[in-house]
């Protein structure tokens, strides 16, 4: 066989197995039992100093103005619904976004850890999507990494001035792209390949994980913009008490 | 809304709904499922000998895997759940601004 061919039969093969186990079939989270137990432990440990930190800050958020409550319930509900949709996508396979992006832009990038890891939870053991062992390792990817990545992207624009509107889309679509990033570093230091080590199985899974998410972190990027456009036309006081809106 | 916003708003709809749906037209024949079972292949590829050590608590609960119908209850009711909230306030706020009580508190 040639190196065609053989690609070939190992697409047929793709195809066939996972035909087999369309029912679970997930899309992004790093799956149960697909991490060894000491980096289960030691990525959930991680995650505890961001989630701490999420907690004081949702506190202090909702002690200072109860009424931001119905904005931060916007931005959680925003991320069950992106989340919650598994969008076709280039690569022939599909994916869904991750929505941490608005939260991480309105609250700060502390409060969507709590957020997040509350859909990983739900999507965790009702969906069988992701998994309990693996949930620090996805926290930090998608509750963690992702926010703070939007969030220091929103802050730049900022500080460079650049458009509002096009620097939200920007942090949400970078925010969520990176997620994946970083979800195929997590699985590439646990799966280190034998031949290339870290780096070479790294470079394989993003082949995998990056393609089909380019599309969808356009989208999530468009439609943070859209809920940023409608909570600025009807909601700019409790924008303004969040500090979100300069007061005028 | 200012008018500028409202066209930029409907492009980014169509834009929306284009990314959504080209591919679905455009690859015929694609199976898309997800990108995770492409992850686990890479696993298999890469470490061979890796066996997953746990599975799903769901599916230990249920004795085997979780049937496509009720996965895409479960999706239907966490998008339900999402959208009702932001649809709720959302309501609430667009009619605030329209009784002209947008210094009130909600």
């Amino acid at each position: 066989m040639n190196r065609k061919q053989r690609k070939l039969v190992a697409l047929a093969a793709a195809l066939a197995i996972s035909l087999g186990i369309i029912p679970a079939a997930n899309a992004m989270h790093i799956m149960e039992g697909y991490l060894p137990p000491v980096y289960c432990v030691v990525w959930g440990v991680v995650c505890l100093p961001f989630l701490a930190a999420g907690f004081f800050s949702i506190k202090k958020t909702l002690t200072s103005n109860r009424k931001s409550l119905t904005i931060l319930a916007m931005a959680g509900a925003f991320i069950f619904v992106i989340s919650s949709l598994k969008i076709p996508s280039v690569t022939g396979s599909c994916s869904h976004m991750t929505g941490t992006g608005l939260g991480a832009i309105l609250f700060g990038p502390a409060s969507v850890s709590i957020l997040g890891l509350i859909v990983l939870l739900f999507q965790a053991i009702l969906l069988a999507h992701g998994g309990l062992t693996t949930i620090g390792a996805n926290c930090f990817s998608m509750a963690v990494a992702g926010p703070f990545v939007s969030f220091g992207i929103y802050k730049l624009c900022q500080k460079l001035k650049v458009n509002r509107l096009a620097a939200i889309f920007l942090a949400a679509s970078i925010g969520d792209l990176f997620t994946y990033c970083v979800t195929a570093f997590q699985m590439a230091l646990a799966h280190p390949s034998e031949t290339g080590g870290v780096a070479a199985s790294a470079v394989k899974f993003l082949a995998v994980f990056a393609p089909t998410q380019i599309p969808l972190a356009i989208l999530e990027g468009i439609l943070t913009v859209l809920i940023i456009i409608g909570l600025e036309n009807y909601a700019k006081k409790e924008l303004k008490s969040i500090g979100f809106l300069k007061e005028v | 809304m200012k008018k500028s916003r409202k066209g930029l708003v409907i492009i980014l709809l169509i834009a929306a709904v284009c990314i959504a749906l080209i591919p679905l037209f455009t690859l015929k024949g694609a199976e898309f499922g997800g990108s995770d079972d492409a992850g686990s292949e890479v696993v298999s590829e890469v470490d061979p000998t890796y066996e997953s050590w746990a599975t799903p608590l769901l599916e230990v609960m249920i004795g085997g895997e979780l049937p496509g119908e009720v996965e895409s209850l479960f999706f239907c009711l966490q998008t339900g759940i999402g959208v009702g909230i932001i649809a709720f306030f959302m309501g609430r706020l667009v009619e605030r601004k329209k009784l002209g009580k947008e210094d009130q508190d909600l």
